[in-house]
């Protein structure tokens, strides 16, 4: 398997007893490219990662990592690869500074810690104990050990989880600046956004197959209904009004809120206006907005992507 | 600016790292130096030299404050005490409160439980005093001569034992928590997931140890040279390499016990496990000649037992090395079948 690809599996399965975590899954990532691994808890994305990280092994399939297989060129591999796992800790009691020289020393070539340090936007923090980072600070820790030996690959398991807002942004550019250097990014998450903002491709994956792949744009395109029609009434509409809209797809209800997936607004919404006013309904509110991948994972699936 | 070349070592960062976390560990910090010196100030002043206890023995009937209470009362090994009864005076006898009770009349009834040690030697006394009083005289000339020697009390016992047992339990608890504890927080698989040689990191938790080790029975020694006089006869480097190969052993069994377990009770109960009864049976605090002959040789075989009768050579008798291969057989055989099994059966993820 000799290709141009940074990163390419094909056939991976992995079985923990009865589970199966990963079941014949396929990926081929170009460098340079920032790829993600969606999907919900549990579809075996973390599973995926770590076999390509080589910290799991497949128990059928093949793993080609810059061209090299785990097996025979792993010390080699290590030197060039970034990781940052999901919840990994680090020593509570060293320092950032200590840390990021701990994790320089077993690099042959890499950043100067002051560098990493800069980087990461973590000076100010730079004598402060591990245990008293908050998570965003703890998160760009793990990038910048991850990076710390200049790697052509950076691995991160859900990186922005439980994160806020500002943090998740903060993490965000910090990624781009690495691909702006040319480096590629494997990355999973749950958060559809987070793909949307950083990913040129995403494989979707739910029970550790990939059931859709390509850009953001590509998989929204090719939902059926790529816009969502939100709205309320007085009294709220019944299932019946809904399901007559012109178009509707998987027509959603959050008290007398509804979401409608349609493939026209222009045909969508004066059908609408003209069946509430002839059911004596009052609009209360509506808006559309473009489909994301959060529909798409809706419409492939039946599932909403976050059970809340 | 990208730094080519490495400019910190791997097994010196991580040995620094590991050094650091101990340091900065309150705790870590209290069981390895503090806990040793408390412990041996306690049981060394609770067992320092003072004169011989003076043995309670109970005086009931005819005539008992009369001249058998005076001549007892000229022994100093002897401490007096009337009851009104024979029944009183059992009672006394029955909970440990006196060893002997004497039944003043003809003759003399002593009553005692033959088992206790302490009730034999007060029958032996009192009846010498009585006797001697009622003008027996002692054929042949004796002399007492007292042995006070450094080297001999119960505390120079004692410390070359809490040296060993210290050693043996700071590096199974140190090594073996950290360990765990950084698989438990992945940091162990993060590590992995960088180039970091796996035997750098088991090394410099080695090499940590060491340093410890080092600074912990320069503190039990220098502690106990100068508080209590507890002699270093044998010669400084044979100690130096005594304590080595102690800690290669201990650090062994540390490494052994963090290399698989995955939760913080499982490493508790393993440790517990493997040091309780070393604690017991190693002889730290009393010799295990005092258990009964079938556990001998299981004793002998322990790396604990090995180490203190090694440190207790050393330290107490001059002994060189050369005269402990036993002992030093032992602790190796221990150290590198630990080492062994524990690189086997690591559990890096």
């Amino acid at each position: 398997m000799q290709t141009g690809f940074a990163i390419e599996c094909r056939g991976l399965v992995k079985r923990y007893g009865d589970v199966t975590a990963v079941d014949g899954l396929d990926l081929a990532i170009s460098p340079g490219e920032c790829f993600g691994l969606l999907g919900p808890n549990g579809a075996g994305k973390t599973t995926t990662i770590e076999i390509l990280e080589g910290l799991n092994r497949a128990d059928s399939g093949e793993v080609t990592v810059l061209g090299r297989h785990w097996g025979t060129h792993e010390q080699e591999l290590r030197e060039r690869l970034g990781v940052s796992l999901q919840e990994s800790r680090f020593l509570d009691k060293l320092t950032v500074f200590e840390t990021l020289r701990l994790f320089r020393s077993f690099y042959r070539e890499g950043k100067d810690p002051e560098e990493a340090l800069r980087d990461l936007s973590l000076e100010e923090k730079r004598d402060t104990r591990v245990m008293k980072l908050s998570g965003g600070q703890r998160q760009r820790l793990a990038v910048a050990c991850a990076l710390t030996g200049n790697p052509a690959i950076l691995f991160l398991d859900e990186p922005t989880t439980g994160l806020d807002p500002q943090s998740r942004r903060q993490l965000w550019e910090h990624i781009r600046a690495f691909r702006a250097r040319g480096g590629t990014v494997l990355l999973t998450t749950h958060y559809m956004e987070e793909a949307e903002q950083l990913c040129d491709r995403v494989a979707i994956v739910d029970h550790g197959k990939v059931i859709a792949e390509g850009t953001p744009a590509q998989l929204i395109g090719r939902l059926r209904a790529p816009h969502i029609l939100d709205f309320s009434s007085d009294p709220p509409a019944p299932v019946g009004l809904v399901s007559r809209i012109p178009g509707a797809f998987e027509p959603r209800q959050r008290g007398n809120h509804w979401s409608v997936s349609v493939t026209s607004l222009a045909e969508a919404i004066p059908a609408l206006l003209a069946d509430l006013e002839a059911e004596g309904g009052k609009l209360e509110e509506l808006s559309t907005r473009r489909a994301m991948l959060e529909d798409v994972f809706l419409a492939l699936t039946g599932r909403e992507l976050r059970d809340e | 600016m990208s730094s080519p070349g490495r400019r910190f070592h791997p097994l010196v960062e991580l040995t620094r790292a590991r050094l650091l976390e101990v340091a900065r560990e309150p705790e870590a910090v209290f069981w390895v130096f503090v806990f040793p010196i408390g412990m041996a100030l306690a049981l060394g002043f609770a067992f320092r030299d003072k004169p011989p206890e003076p043995v309670a023995v109970g005086i009931t009937g005819r005539a008992q404050t009369s001249e058998v209470r005076e001549s007892l009362a000229r022994s100093s090994l002897i401490k007096p005490r009337l009851f009104a009864t024979v029944e009183e005076g059992r009672a006394a006898l029955r909970t440990g409160k006196i060893a002997l009770l004497v039944e003043n009349g003809s003759p003399v009834v002593y009553w005692y439980d033959p088992t206790r040690p302490d009730s034999r030697l007060a029958r032996f006394e009192v009846n010498e005093a009585l006797q001697g009083a009622a003008g027996r005289a002692d054929r042949v000339p004796v002399r007492d001569s007292l042995v006070r020697e450094k080297g001999s009390r119960y505390i120079d016992f004692l410390l070359p034992g809490l040296l060993g047992l210290n050693l043996l339990s700071t590096s199974v608890w140190g090594i073996g928590y950290s360990i765990v504890n950084a698989r438990i927080k992945k940091t162990l698989k993060l590590m992995t997931a960088t180039p970091m040689r796996r035997h750098d990191y088991l090394l410099a938790q080695m090499l940590s140890r060491f340093v410890l080790l080092a600074l912990e029975a320069v503190i039990i020694v220098v502690f106990g040279l100068v508080v209590f006089q507890v002699p270093l006869r044998g010669s400084v480097a044979e100690f130096v390499a005594l304590n080595a190969i102690c800690g290669l052993s201990f650090t062994g069994l540390g490494l052994l016990c963090g290399s698989r377990v995955q939760t913080m009770e499982g490493v508790n109960g393993l440790i517990n496990l493997i040091l309780v009864p070393m604690w017991l049976f190693s002889g730290v605090f009393f010799s295990p000649e005092r258990f009964p002959k079938a556990l001998h040789w299981p004793i002998e075989i322990l790396p604990l037992t090995a180490a203190n009768e090694a440190l207790r050579a050393v330290m107490l008798e001059g002994r060189g090395l050369s005269t402990l291969v036993p002992q030093l057989v032992i602790l190796a055989v221990w150290g590198i079948a630990s080492y062994a099994v524990a690189l086997k059966i690591f559990r890096w993820n």
